[in-house]
C-alpha cells in the first residue's frame, strides 16, 4: 500500500507544471466517468433488453391476420367454360382451374397466364354432372362424376426441376386408378353428386344417382409374378331416399361417409366394413330457418365445418356422450356477415379455413383459438371459387365477373389467442373443453394444444409444496440462529447452510430422482412417521431438558439446544424408518402406497409432487434461510434488551418485538424464496415425470413452466408457434420472478432505512 | 391439572425455542445428509468390489452358477412381498434381496439382475475370477481359459494371465496410436480441407475466383488428400495388428466365447487384489476418470470433454462478465448519487438475479444465438451458408449468457468490497490532488481487488453448477471436438461443448442404461460439488480476510 500512495501522490506532482499533462489527466476522469455511467446504466439497459426482446417475440402471437392483393386478372381461358374446382401447388407459383368440358387450365398465379392445359378423356357421349375433391385432400385428385354413371379419377402433379435458371415447376395430370372411366353406377345413370377416399391400391366411391345412393369400393391387388392385377369390387347401397341427398363426403381415414340431405341432417355411417355400411348416429346441424350451403372437412377431417344461408359457420366434431354413444357436437360457431356462405376452404396443415359469402366478403378462422383473423372484401361482385395455397400463405378467389383475385396472406400464429392459452377449449374428439398443453406431433393434422394453464397450475403446486416443506424450517431456523444460537455455533451454522444455496441444482435434482424417489415410494410410511414423531420427540426432549438440574443446564450452555437435537433427530427419524416396516404390515397390510391406491383411490407417480416439494424445498431453504436470518438478526439490540428489562421471556419478546419488526424482512425473504421456486428448471425437471396433469394429489407428476421451455425449446423451430408460445412462457416466468423480487426489493429498502433511523 | 412447574414450562416459550432450533438442526442434518451420500456413493465407484460365485436356484428350480458385485440390498417385510407376488413362507419375515451386477450384457442381455438370498445355495469368492472392462457391452465377469493369436492359442492355463496382460498392453499402446491418427492427424487434415473448402466458396461468393487461386486451393486439396490417404493406410495396418489377438473366457454359465483384444481396456482378479492392488486400481481407475473420454454412450470411462468444457466456457465468462460487474458497481459506489437511480438499479440488479436461469437461456437463444449469431454469420461467414457457424449454440453464446446470469453476483461483492474502504482514504488521494479516476485506479480498485476475487469466484461457482440455461445455448451430451485443439485459431468459439452439470441430468436420466450409469453420475456429482463448495469457501476465506484487514485499517 505504502508503495502505492507514493505513487499516486508523485506522479502529479511531478508533472504539475505541464498543463496539456493536466488536460488529459482531466479529460481521462470526465471520459472515465462517461464510461462508469454508462456500465452501470448498463445494468438496467439489461434487464428491460431482456424484457422487450421477450416480448418482441411474444407479441406477433397476438396480432391479426394482414392481406393484401397481389394481382387481379382476368380468369385464364375464360371462354372454355365454367370453373368447377381450383388447385395451387406448394410454391405457389402455378394454380390450375378445372372446368366443366373437362380441361384442366394450369396458369401462372402471379399473373394468370396459361402454362399448360390438359383434357380429362371424357367420353364423347358423355358429360359431367359433379366434382369433388378426393380426399386426402393435400394429394390432388380429383373426381368427376359423369352422366352416363360413370367417373373418372385424376391426380395433379407438380414436379420441380432445377436448372441454370433457377426453379422451374411443370404441371402434369395423372390418372391414378385407371385411365379409362370406372363403373360407378351399372344402371348408368348421371351421377349427381360424388366423394372419393384414395389409399393405397383402394378406392373407394359415393356416389349419388337419381334412385340410391351407392358406395363402391375398387381394391387393385398386383400379382407379384405378373402384371396381371387382380380388382376386387364391392358395391353396398345406403339405405337413405336419393332424392333428399344433397352432399356425400368420405373422411381420409376411409371409416366415415357422411351423407348430408336437404334438410340439414347428417348421416354419419360406419364403413370400416365396406360391404355393409352401418349408420352410425345422425344428427341436425342447422336451425328450422336456415339451410346449409357448404359442407366440408376441417383438416384432418375429424370435424365438419358447415355454412348455412344465414352466414354462420358451425364446427362440429364427434364425441362420446354420456351414454358412451358417438354423437355429432356442435363445438364452436364462426359468423362471417349476414349474407349466406359461399364456399369453404379448409388450410391443408393447420386447423383453419376461409370462408366467403355472397357478399364477397372473405373471412379467414381458426378453428383451435376460435379466432377470426381478417375479413377482407374481395372484387366487386359474388366470388364463385377460392382455393387457400398448401402452406396457407396466398389465397386465390374467383369472381362472378370472371377475374381471379390473387391475394398474399400473411398469417402465421393463427392458432394462438388468449383463449386458447388461457380458457378451456374444446379440442376436436374431445368429450368436453379441457386445458391441454401438447405442442407437437409429426403429422400436419395435430391440432396443437396450447393452453398454458396446466403448466402454470404445475408451476403453482410445485412452488406449494415447495414452500410448505422450506418456509418451516427456514425461518424457524433463521429466528432461532438469528437470536437464540450461541454465537460460536451461528458462525459454523450460517455459513454452512448458506453454502448449500450455491450447491448446483442439478445435483439436487439429480438425488430427487434417483435416490429419494425411489426411497419415498419404498418408505412412504417411514416419511409420514416421521412428521409425526419429530415435533413429539422435540417436545418431549424440550420438557425433559428442563427438568435436568440448573447447573448441568448452565453447563451445557444456552444457545446449544440445536447441537443437542442432531444426535436425538438422528435417532428419532432412524427409529421411525424401522418401525414403519412393521406398522406398515399392521395397519395398511403391507404397503401404504397400495393402501391408498386401493382404499382412496389416490395412485401413486414414483416422482411425483412430493419429491419435488422436498427437493426444491431444500434448494430454497438457504435463499430464505439467509435474508430472514439478517432480517432478525439485524433488529437493533436495544428493542430486545428493552423488552427483557420490561421483564419479557425471551419467546415472548421474540415474538412480540423481534419478529414484529422483523416481518417485512422475512417477507420479502418468503417472497424471494418463491420467484426461485416458480423459476427452478433442473429439479423439477428431474425429480418430476414431466407430465401436464392438473391434479392436486401429492402422489401426482406434474409440468412446470420453466421444466417445459427446457425441455420442448431445443426442438422447436424459430419462429414457428410452438417457439413463440415457449417464450411467452418465458415471458410469464419473467414478469411473475420480477413483480415478486421488486417487490421483496422494495420492502427490504424500506427496512433499511427504518432500522436506521432506529 | 397440568402441574404449575409444567404450565411455566409452557408459559416460557421454551418449546417453541426447541422447536426453532430443532428446524435448524433438521436443515443441517438434511445437509450434511446430502453431502456424505454423494461422497460415499461417488468415492466408492472405482473400488474394485469382490465379485462372488453363486450358486443359486432360479424360482423354477433350476441350479445355476452367478458371477457378480453386490451392488445393493433390498429388504421386502413378507407383508409387501406377498403383495408384489413372492412365495413367502409363514416363518419368513423379511425378503432379503441383492441386486448383483452380472456384467456379459452381450450374452445375458442385461447388466444387473436381483436374487433372493434364500435361494443362495453357496457363496464364495473364487481366485481365479477375471473382470475385463471392455469398449462395448459393459464389463464382463468369468474366467480366463486361453490368449488367441491369429495362429491359434498362444497361451492357456496358468500362463494365460501374463500373456493376456502383455498382450492387452501392446494392444493399448496401437489403440492409442489410433486414436491420435484419427484425432489429432486425421482431424487437422478434415479440419483443413473444410478450411480450404470455405475459402474457395468465399472467394466465389466476391467473385474472386481467379484461375490462380483456383489452381493454388486444389494444389493444397491433393496435397491434404495424399496425405490422408497414406494416413489411412497406417490406420488400416494399425487396425489389422489390433485385431490379431483375442481373449478366450468362460462365462458363468459355462459358455465360451472369444472377446477380441481391442475391445479390451483392463483385466483383472479383484479376488486377488490386496489392498494395496486396490488402491492401486482405485487411483488408475480415478486418473481415468478425470482425463479420459467417455466410452458407451457415457456410461463408462471418463468424463475429461466435461470437465474441459466446463472450465473453459467458465473462463470465457469470467473474462466478460469483470469489467461489467465492477464497473456497474464502481458506478453504484462512487459515481453515482445515491437517490431514486440507484435504487432503481438496485432493483435492476437483484431482478437479474432473481430471473429464473432457464430464461436467461430462452433469451440467449433468441437474442444472442439467432439475432447477433445470425447476423455474424451473413456478414463475415456467407459463404459456410447454410450451415451456420455462429448463428448455433456454441460456447460463446453460452459463456455470454452466464455472464449476464452472474453479472448480479459480481455486482454485489464488488459493492460490497468498495463500501467497506473507509472515506478517509479516498478523501486523502483526493486531498494530495489526485483525479477521481486516479483515486479509484491506483486506490480504491486495488484495495478492492480482493473483494472483486470474490465476486468472481462466486461467479465462476455459480456458472459451473448452472444447466438449465446451457441445455439451450450450447452444451450437448457428446461433441466430437474439443473448442479448444490445435489447428487454427485454436479457440473455435463457435463449438459446441460439453458440461459437468449437463453431463450429470443427461448420463442419469437420458441415458438408455441409467442403472450402469449411476454410479458414474454420482462420482460426477461429486466431483461437482467439491469444486463448487471448493470455490465458495474460497471466496468466504478472502471475503473473511478482507474483512480483518479493514478492521486494522478503520482502527
Amino acid at each position: 500500500m505504502p508503495e502505492q500512495l507514493e505513487k499516486t501522490v508523485d506522479t502529479p506532482l511531478k508533472h504539475l507544471v505541464n498543463p496539456a499533462y493536466e488536460k488529459w489527466r482531466l479529460l481521462k476522469d470526465r471520459l472515465a466517468r462517461y464510461g462508469v455511467v454508462l456500465g452501470g446504466l448498463g445494468v438496467i439497459v439489461a434487464i428491460v433488453l431482456i424484457f422487450f426482446y421477450l416480448l418482441y417475440v411474444v407479441l406477433p402471437l397476438f396480432g391479426s391476420a394482414s392481406a393484401r392483393e397481389i394481382a387481379q386478372y382476368a380468369t385464364p381461358q375464360q371462354q372454355s367454360g365454367k370453373s368447377l374446382l381450383l388447385d395451387a401447388e406448394e410454391q405457389n407459383e402455378v394454380a390450375a382451374r378445372f372446368i366443366d368440358n373437362g380441361q384442366i387450365v394450369f396458369f401462372e398465379v402471379a399473373s394468370g397466364k396459361v402454362v399448360s392445359t390438359e383434357t380429362v378423356k371424357i367420353p364423347p357421349e358423355s358429360r359431367i354432372t359433379s366434382i369433388a375433391k378426393g380426399s386426402t385432400v393435400s394429394q390432388g385428385v380429383v373426381a368427376y362424376g359423369l352422366s352416363d354413371g360413370k367417373m373418372f379419377i385424376a391426380k395433379t402433379q407438380y414436379k420441380i426441376n432445377y436448372d441454370n435458371n433457377g426453379r422451374h415447376i411443370l404441371p402434369t395430370t395423372v390418372y391414378p386408378v385407371s385411365e379409362q372411366p370406372i363403373i360407378v353406377d351399372e344402371a348408368m345413370t348421371a351421377l349427381e353428386a360424388i366423394a372419393v377416399n384414395l389409399s393405397g391400391d383402394t378406392v373407394t366411391i359415393a356416389a349419388k344417382t337419381a334412385q340410391a345412393v351407392q358406395l363402391v369400393n375398387i381394391n387393385q391387388e398386383k400379382s407379384l409374378f405378373s402384371d396381371e392385377v387382380k380388382t376386387n369390387r364391392t358395391v353396398a347401397t345406403i339405405d337413405l331416399p336419393a332424392d333428399k341427398v344433397e352432399k356425400l363426403l368420405l373422411d381420409k381415414q376411409g371409416g366415415h361417409l357422411y351423407v348430408l340431405d336437404k334438410t340439414g341432417m347428417v348421416y354419419a355411417y360406419n364403413i370400416n366394413d365396406k360391404a355393409s355400411p352401418k349408420l352410425k348416429f345422425q344428427q341436425k346441424i342447422i336451425s328450422a330457418d336456415a339451410k346449409v350451403s357448404s359442407l366440408v372437412f376441417l383438416n384432418g377431417d375429424i370435424s365438419l365445418l358447415a355454412g348455412d344461408s344465414t352466414g354462420q359457420i358451425t364446427q362440429w366434431t364427434q364425441v362420446k356422450d354420456a351414454l358412451n354413444n358417438p354423437v355429432l357436437k356442435n363445438i364452436r360457431n364462426f359468423k362471417l356477415a349476414d349474407k349466406p356462405i359461399v364456399a369453404i376452404d379448409p388450410e391443408q396443415r393447420r386447423k383453419g379455413f376461409i370462408a366467403m359469402d355472397d357478399d364477397g366478403a372473405v373471412g379467414i378462422f381458426n378453428t383451435t383459438a376460435e379466432r377470426e383473423l381478417i375479413t377482407l372484401k374481395i372484387g366487386e361482385s359474388r366470388p364463385v371459387n377460392a382455393i387457400v395455397s398448401p402452406r396457407a400463405n396466398r389465397l386465390l378467389v374467383e369472381s362472378a365477373d370472371g377475374k381471379m383475385h390473387h391475394w398474399n396472406v400473411d398469417n402465421e400464429h393463427p392458432e394462438v389467442s388468449i383463449k386458447s392459452l388461457w380458457r378451456q377449449v374444446w379440442y376436436e374428439s374431445y368429450s368436453k373443453p379441457a386445458y391441454i398443453w401438447q405442442s407437437s406431433s409429426a403429422s400436419n393434422d395435430f391440432e396443437p394444444k396450447y393452453s398454458l394453464v396446466p403448466l402454470v397450475f404445475g408451476t403453482l403446486k410445485a412452488a406449494f409444496y415447495a414452500m410448505l416443506f422450506a418456509l418451516p424450517l427456514a425461518i424457524l431456523g433463521a429466528i432461532y440462529t438469528a437470536y437464540f444460537m450461541d454465537p460460536k455455533m451461528r458462525q459454523i451454522v450460517k455459513p454452512t447452510i448458506e453454502l448449500m444455496g450455491a450447491l448446483p441444482t442439478v445435483i439436487i435434482g439429480f438425488l430427487a430422482g434417483l435416490w429419494l424417489a425411489p426411497f419415498i415410494e419404498k418408505h412412504l410410511a417411514g416419511l409420514f412417521l416421521t412428521l409425526i414423531a419429530l415435533p413429539v420427540s422435540v417436545l418431549i426432549c424440550s420438557y425433559c431438558w428442563q427438568l435436568v438440574p440448573q447447573h448441568l443446564r448452565q453447563k451445557a450452555g444456552e444457545g446449544w439446544e440445536g447441537s443437542l437435537l442432531i444426535p436425538a433427530i438422528i435417532i428419532v427419524t432412524w427409529l421411525s424408518f424401522t418401525l414403519s416396516v412393521p406398522l406398515e404390515a399392521w395397519l395398511f397390510n403391507g404397503s401404504l402406497r397400495d393402501w391408498f391406491n386401493n382404499r382412496l383411490g389416490i395412485g401413486y407417480d414414483q416422482r411425483n409432487a412430493l419429491v419435488v416439494g422436498i427437493a426444491m424445498g431444500f434448494a430454497v431453504i438457504p435463499t430464505i434461510f439467509s435474508i430472514a436470518e439478517d432480517a432478525i438478526f439485524s433488529v437493533p439490540k436495544h428493542l430486545t434488551t428493552g423488552s427483557l428489562a420490561l421483564g419479557a421471556t425471551p419467546w415472548q419478546t421474540m415474538t412480540r418485538v423481534v419478529l414484529l419488526t422483523a416481518s417485512p424482512g422475512i417477507f420479502s425473504a418468503v417472497m424471494i424464496g418463491l420467484g426461485r421456486a416458480i423459476g427452478e428448471t433442473m429439479i423439477v425437471l428431474m425429480a418430476t415425470g414431466n407430465t401436464p396433469v392438473m391434479d392436486f394429489s401429492v402422489f401426482q407428476g406434474l409440468r412446470t413452466l420453466a421444466a417445459n421451455v427446457a425441455v420442448e425449446m431445443p426442438e422447436s423451430e424459430i419462429d414457428s408457434t410452438h417457439y413463440r408460445v415457449l417464450f411467452l412462457a418465458a415471458l410469464v416466468l419473467f414478469l411473475a420472478t420480477f413483480i415478486f423480487n421488486t417487490l421483496a426489493e422494495v420492502i427490504r429498502q424500506r427496512l433499511r432505512e427504518k432500522y436506521s433511523s432506529l | 391439572m397440568i402441574s404449575s412447574k409444567t404450565n411455566t414450562w409452557l408459559q416460557s416459550g421454551a418449546p417453541w425455542i426447541w422447536f426453532t432450533a430443532a428446524a435448524v438442526s433438521a436443515s443441517l442434518i438434511m445437509i450434511i445428509g446430502v453431502l456424505l451420500l454423494i461422497t460415499v456413493r461417488g468415492i466408492g465407484h472405482f473400488w474394485p468390489a469382490d465379485v462372488s460365485s453363486f450358486n443359486y436356484q432360479e424360482t423354477n428350480g433350476q441350479l445355476k452358477t452367478l458371477y457378480g458385485e453386490i451392488i445393493d440390498t433390498s429388504e421386502t417385510p413378507a407383508a409387501a412381498a406377498r403383495i408384489s407376488g413372492y412365495n413367502m413362507a409363514d416363518n419368513e419375515e423379511v425378503l432379503v434381496q441383492y441386486q448383483i451386477k452380472t456384467g456379459n450384457r452381450d450374452v445375458t442381455g442385461s447388466d444387473f439382475r436381483w436374487i433372493q438370498e434364500r435361494n443362495i445355495k453357496q457363496q464364495d469368492t473364487p481366485p481365479e475370477l477375471s473382470v475385463i472392462e471392455r469398449r462395448e457391452w459393459g464389463n464382463f465377469y468369468g474366467t480366463l481359459l486361453a490368449v488367441k493369436d491369429k495362429s491359434g492359442v498362444i497361451a492357456q492355463g496358468d500362463a494365460a494371465w501374463q500373456a493376456a496382460q502383455d498382450k492387452i498392453t501392446e494392444t493399448l499402446d496401437i489403440h492409442d496410436e489410433i486414436s491420435h491418427l484419427e484425432k489429432k492427424e486425421i482431424g487437422a487434415i478434415n479440419y483443413r480441407l473444410e478450411q480450404l473448402r470455405l475459402k474457395r466458396r468465399k472467394l466465389e461468393i466476391t467473385g474472386q475466383l481467379t484461375e490462380s487461386a483456383k489452381t493454388e486451393i486444389e494444389t493444397e486439396k491433393t496435397g491434404l488428400n495424399k496425405r490422408y490417404q497414406e494416413l489411412q493406410t497406417e490406420l488400416s495396418k494399425l487396425y489389422q495388428q489390433s485385431r490379431n489377438a483375442s481373449l478366450l473366457v468362460k462365462t458363468d454359465s459355462g459358455a465360451e466365447i472369444t472377446i477380441p483384444l481391442a475391445k479390451v481396456v483392463r483385466l483383472y482378479k479383484p479376488n486377488v487384489m490386496n489392498v494395496f492392488g486396490k488402491i492401486g486400481h482405485y487411483f488408475v481407475k480415478l486418473g481415468e476418470f478425470l482425463t479420459e473420454e467417455p466410452r458407451e454412450a457415457n456410461t463408462e470411462g471418463g468424463i475429461f470433454p466435461a470437465i474441459f468444457g466446463t472450465v473453459l466456457m467458465v473462463l470465457i465468462m469470467a473474462v466478460i462478465v469483470t469489467p461489467f460487474g465492477v464497473i456497474a458497481a464502481v458506478y453504484l459506489r462512487e459515481y453515482a448519487k445515491q437517490g431514486f437511480m440507484t435504487r432503481l438499479i438496485r432493483i435492476a440488479v437483484n431482478n437479474l438475479a432473481g430471473v429464473p436461469s432457464v430464461v436467461y437461456g430462452v433469451f440467449g437463444l433468441g437474442f444472442f444465438v439467432y439475432i447477433l449469431g445470425g447476423n455474424i454469420d451473413r456478414l463475415f461467414y456467407p459463404e459456410s451458408a447454410p450451415a451456420p457457424m455462429y448463428g448455433t449454440p456454441g460456447i460463446l453464446w453460452a459463456s455470454i449468457t452466464l455472464a449476464l446470469l452472474t453479472l448480479p453476483v459480481v455486482i454485489v461483492a464488488t459493492e460490497e468490497g468498495l463500501a467497506r474502504i473507509p472515506k478517509s482514504i479516498r478523501e486523502g488521494s483526493l486531498a494530495l490532488g489526485a483525479t477521481k479516476f486516479e483515486t479509484l485506479k491506483n486506490t480504491v480498485l486495488p484495495m478492492a481487488s480482493p473483494a472483486i476475487m470474490t465476486g468472481l469466484i462466486l461467479a465462476v461457482a455459480r456458472a459451473a453448477g448452472e444447466v438449465a440455461p446451457l441445455m439451450l445455448v450450447g452444451v450437448v451430451k457428446l461433441a466430437p471436438t474439443l473448442p479448444l485443439d490445435g489447428n487454427f485459431p485454436f479457440l473455435h468459439m463457435e463449438r459446441k461443448f460439453m458440461h459437468l452439470g449437463f453431463h450429470i441430468y443427461d448420463v442419469g436420466f437420458q441415458s438408455p442404461n441409467v442403472e450402469a450409469a449411476r454410479p458414474l453420475v454420482y462420482a460426477t456429482a461429486l466431483l461437482l460439488v467439491l469444486v463448487i463448495i471448493g470455490l465458495n469457501l474460497a471466496a468466504i476465506i478472502i471475503r473473511n480476510n478482507l474483512r480483518e484487514k479493514y478492521r486494522a485499517l478503520e482502527g
